[in-house]
């Protein structure tokens, strides 16, 4: 059994996971600061 | 810990702190899987398949030490009543629950070489899936506890009775008969031979720094939507 399509896909299920995981609270972070920033300076 | 009741104190901490970790982690990480990948040798029983150990392990200790942050955080709230230790359970949910599932879908795929089978319903697997539901549960209940203005108790008590799953998946390759490998790594050493096992630290200590980034992430994000909310109460009167 060729190993590397196994070694390949577990590398890409972390890493893409991680990555919009990353980028979700990213997002998230940066909307809920630009409103509270926009509230404070009405 | 108490030094950062006060959430501008605590952000004064939180924004250099979530830079840094969002430069130092991928890069270790990125470093940690290049060399596992390219420079260290197959294993003599595994083969190349040993390479997922830079992934799988990262994201197992980070799938339990996900569910320790939240059951020190409730700790935190039950007996010294944090004002942000609600905050950082709930923050570190979302965060563990995505490690637990990328160990469960890596260890499935090493299993299917190594062991011939993508899932055995053996003491590590399970208990581990259990965590993973575990944490959906949690994320569930803590939002439905917010939104009816709750002060997050119930969820904190959850947290820490969750938290008897974490010595069942640590010994659950001792207590039973298993598939999955007995302990290999440990605190007096290792049964792993070094030039296999040199690249681990480095995606261990990135991915620990990219998930303390998510929950620094996290917790910035739910402070600032909490003084929109109260802005917004206030305008409202």
């Amino acid at each position: 059994m060729n190993p590397w399509p196994f070694v390949a896909g577990a590398y890409s299920v972390a890493i893409l996971l991680t990555a919009a995981l990353i980028l979700w609270a990213f997002a998230s972070m940066r909307r809920a600061e630009a409103a509270a920033d926009a509230l404070t300076r009405e | 810990m108490h030094a950062f009741a006060n959430p501008t104190r605590f952000l004064r901490f939180a924004r250099p702190a979530t830079t840094w970790l969002l430069l130092i982690g991928p890069a270790l990480a990125a470093v940690g899987i290049l060399a596992g990948l390219t420079l260290t040798p197959p294993d003599y029983l595994q083969g190349e398949t040993v390479r997922i150990l830079y992934i799988h392990v990262p994201s197992a200790w980070l799938g339990m030490a996900g569910w320790m942050g939240i059951a020190a955080a409730s700790i935190s709230q039950l007996v010294w009543r944090h004002p942000l230790a609600a905050v950082a359970g709930r923050a570190a949910a979302p965060a563990g629950a995505t490690f637990a599932a990328i160990c469960l879908m890596t260890g499935s795929i090493w299993g299917r070489p190594t062991w011939g089978t993508w899932w055995e319903w053996d003491g590590r697997l399970t208990s581990m899936l259990i965590l993973f539901f575990m944490y959906l549960g949690y994320i569930a209940l803590a939002s439905a506890e917010r939104e009816r203005g709750g002060e997050g108790r119930i969820t904190a008590i959850y947290g820490l009775v969750g938290a008897i799953n974490l010595p069942i998946i640590h010994y659950s390759v001792l207590w039973w008969r298993t598939l999955h490998q007995g302990e290999s790594i440990g605190v007096t050493g290792s049964s792993i031979d070094n030039s296999i096992l040199w690249p681990l630290p480095l995606t261990m200590i990135g991915f620990t720094c990219l998930f303390g980034a998510v929950v620094l992430m996290r917790i910035r994000a739910e402070l600032a939507e909490a003084k929109v909310e109260a802005r917004l109460r206030r305008m409202s009167r």
